[in-house]
């Protein structure tokens, strides 16, 4: 088995609002190897993004241990954090629109970080740096500067993964890049993600609700629900074997482009239970069409019903093809 | 040897490097395009810009000093001679608002920046630093905000006497709260924005994160208050002046211009007229100027 490179140990990321403490991330136990890619899905309020950006130091973590390179970094102080990991694991964020400062062009925006993290480089090494970068993603040269207002979603996008990119991470937090895009401009940053991938060795954990760019691009894949890891398999397992019945709505909601395929749709019925101080029982109970008692009474605990595969479903059995 | 390229070719040629050549359009300049087509805007630029252009040669403008009396002709109402009449000293009226736009302009810069230092930059720190810091500094403005702001004046003034730091000092604390209120709304709109927090995961520093992303796009919304803050300024001034505690006589402040008509508005209204006019345009003048660049700068809003 190859290497781990990041190893979460029940991650815990509670926000205290005036109506109680909210699960955003709810023990969350999840080892990445290097050079793989986990896919991490769920419907949108499900804690996908607070998980991400809870790796990234963004928000504190209220408990749980995060190893990576066999550091704990979720307990060091966040000085020593910047410091020592800052580069190393970087983030790609999902609306490319608003995550850009609107008054820096092009090569500002991709200059930052790189000058922010190397303070000993002089300004034409950070300028040729920048073009390299912009280069690698694709930005023809004739858009240095240009500001990002006037530039369509897929090239904002991909100054965003300059931006990432250009500190060498070993990890990237891919949260939703391709959510805010046109269809045929998402296929194209997929490749272009994929190919960096293959070239520098990059580990992702790629965030969406698209189902089908996570089969497209990840090797694992995690689903979310209220907070909770509910199953975890490689990729091309869940679309054979799902379990969880959760698992088996989001992937009914995949569109079979097929005009004869007959497609069952399994629509969830009922309301998102509320993430604020959840009961003890299995969240996704009121939901579920197969629902016992016993769901409404016990917390379902993850178990692995065969190899590389876990679920948190009292009947997970039942589901096995 | 023949020409490899015809005229016309080097053309398309040309216009093609043109079209190649990057895009020169920054915010600024987008705010520009937009604010040009603004025309109440352009009048209050154009009126505030003639406004500064007297006050700095006000004494190339003015045809008399601004204190010099003239028994001879004294309450004349306005004639080609005096242009705005004479007051009960003879003085040329004409020649004091011309004089007083440069007290009450810069006096009102004044303020303004006074209060954009101290206000303004204890909102920007309420708005970045949040939680009990921004409550501490919010709830000492709403202390400032329920002082009247002729009580705090006439006590600042009753303990230090008349004079111009007296002055600033009084508006400054009065509009101190309200600047630091705006500041921290503007601040607070830009924290919230994805590019701050994408900043922050590639390590910038929180000086940095405040003077080169927030500040520079809360600015807009920054520039807009501090315009509609110099009439603001300019109408307290003015008021403080007219009720004897602003500045003292014979400064020719518009408001004390003023105040040395209103025992004979009865029977020389221009005394009161004019001052009165010229207040009235300033501030005016300002509001659609700050209007236009609110607009220009947040076509949103509209």
């Amino acid at each position: 088995m190859a290497e781990n490179l990041l190893e979460i140990k029940n991650l815990k990321k509670y926000f205290s609002t005036p109506r109680g403490s909210l699960h955003a991330v709810d023990n969350v136990s999840l080892n990445i190897e290097k050079g793989k890619t986990v896919g991490v899905v769920g419907e949108s309020g499900c804690g996908k993004s607070t998980l991400g950006k809870t790796l990234m130091r963004l928000h504190e973590p209220t408990s749980g241990e995060i190893i990576f390179k066999g550091e704990d970094i979720a307990n060091m102080p966040i000085k020593e954090f910047k410091k020592k990991y800052r580069a190393d694991i970087q983030m790609i964020f999902q609306d490319p629109y608003a995550s850009l400062d609107p008054r820096m062009n092009v090569l500002q925006l991709i200059e930052e970080p790189i000058k922010t993290n190397n303070k000993s480089m002089s300004r034409q090494e950070v300028s040729a740096k920048a073009r390299e970068m912009m280069e690698l993603v694709g930005l023809a040269k004739r858009l240095e500067g240009v500001y990002p207002h006037e530039l369509d979603g897929g090239r904002r996008q991909r100054i965003g993964i300059a931006r990432a990119l250009s500190l060498n991470p070993e990890f990237i937090v891919c949260d939703e890049p391709v959510s805010a895009l046109d269809v045929s401009i998402q296929a194209q940053i997929l490749n272009l993600l994929q190919d960096l991938q293959q070239e520098r060795g990059l580990t992702y954990m790629f965030i969406t609700h698209d189902m089908s760019v996570v089969k497209h691009i990840s090797d694992d894949i995690v689903v979310m629900y209220l907070g909770q890891m509910i199953e975890k398999c490689p990729a091309d397992e869940i679309f054979k074997n799902t379990i969880h019945p959760y698992s088996q709505a989001l992937l009914s909601a995949i569109p079979i482009p097929d005009v004869h395929a007959k497609h069952e749709r399994m629509v969830l019925k009922g309301e998102l239970t509320s993430p604020i101080d959840p009961k003890p029982c299995c969240r996704f109970a009121a939901r579920c069409p197969y629902a016992t008692e016993q769901c409404y009474a016990q917390e379902p605990q993850l178990r692995e019903l065969k190899s590389n595969h876990v679920v948190a479903c009292h009947y997970a059995e039942k589901f096995v093809k | 040897m023949a020409k490899l390229y015809t005229p016309e070719m080097e053309k398309i040629a040309k216009k093609k490097a043109k079209r190649n050549k990057p895009v020169k359009s920054t915010p600024a300049f987008e705010a520009w395009k937009r604010f040009r087509r603004n025309k109440t805007a352009i009048v209050g630029l154009i009126v505030v810009g003639i406004l500064i252009l007297v006050a700095i040669f006000a004494n190339f403008i003015a045809p008399y000093d601004y204190q010099s009396q003239d028994y001879l002709a004294m309450m004349q109402p306005p004639s080609s001679a005096h242009l705005f009449g004479t007051d009960q000293f003879g003085r040329d009226i004409f020649s004091r608002c011309v004089y007083g736009a440069r007290y009450s302009l810069f006096i009102a810069l004044f303020c303004t920046i006074a209060a954009l230092l101290s206000g303004g930059l204890l909102g920007i720190i309420a708005g970045y630093c949040g939680g009990v810091v921004d409550t501490v500094i919010m709830r000492i403005m709403d202390v400032f905000q329920s002082i009247p702001m002729i009580m705090m004046a006439m006590c600042i003034v009753s303990v230090l006497g008349n004079g111009i730091p007296q002055l600033v000092a009084a508006v400054m604390f009065a509009s101190m709260p309200t600047m630091a209120r705006n500041n921290r709304a503007a601040i607070l709109r830009v924290r919230g924005c994805d590019y701050i927090e994408s900043s922050e995961a590639i390590g910038v520093g929180q000086m940095k994160m405040i003077f080169k992303h927030m500040i520079p796009n809360a600015a807009g919304v920054m520039i807009i208050y501090f315009v509609g803050f110099l009439a603001v300024s300019i109408m307290m001034m003015s008021a403080m002046s007219y009720i004897g505690v602003g500045l003292a006589a014979p400064t020719p402040e518009w408001g004390l211009i003023l105040n040395d008509g209103k025992a004979y508005l009865t029977s020389s209204p221009y005394m009161m007229f004019f001052p009165a006019l010229m207040i009235m345009v300033t501030c005016f003048a300002f509001n659609l100027l700050g209007d236009g660049l609110r607009d220009a700068f947040d076509p949103k809003s509209k």
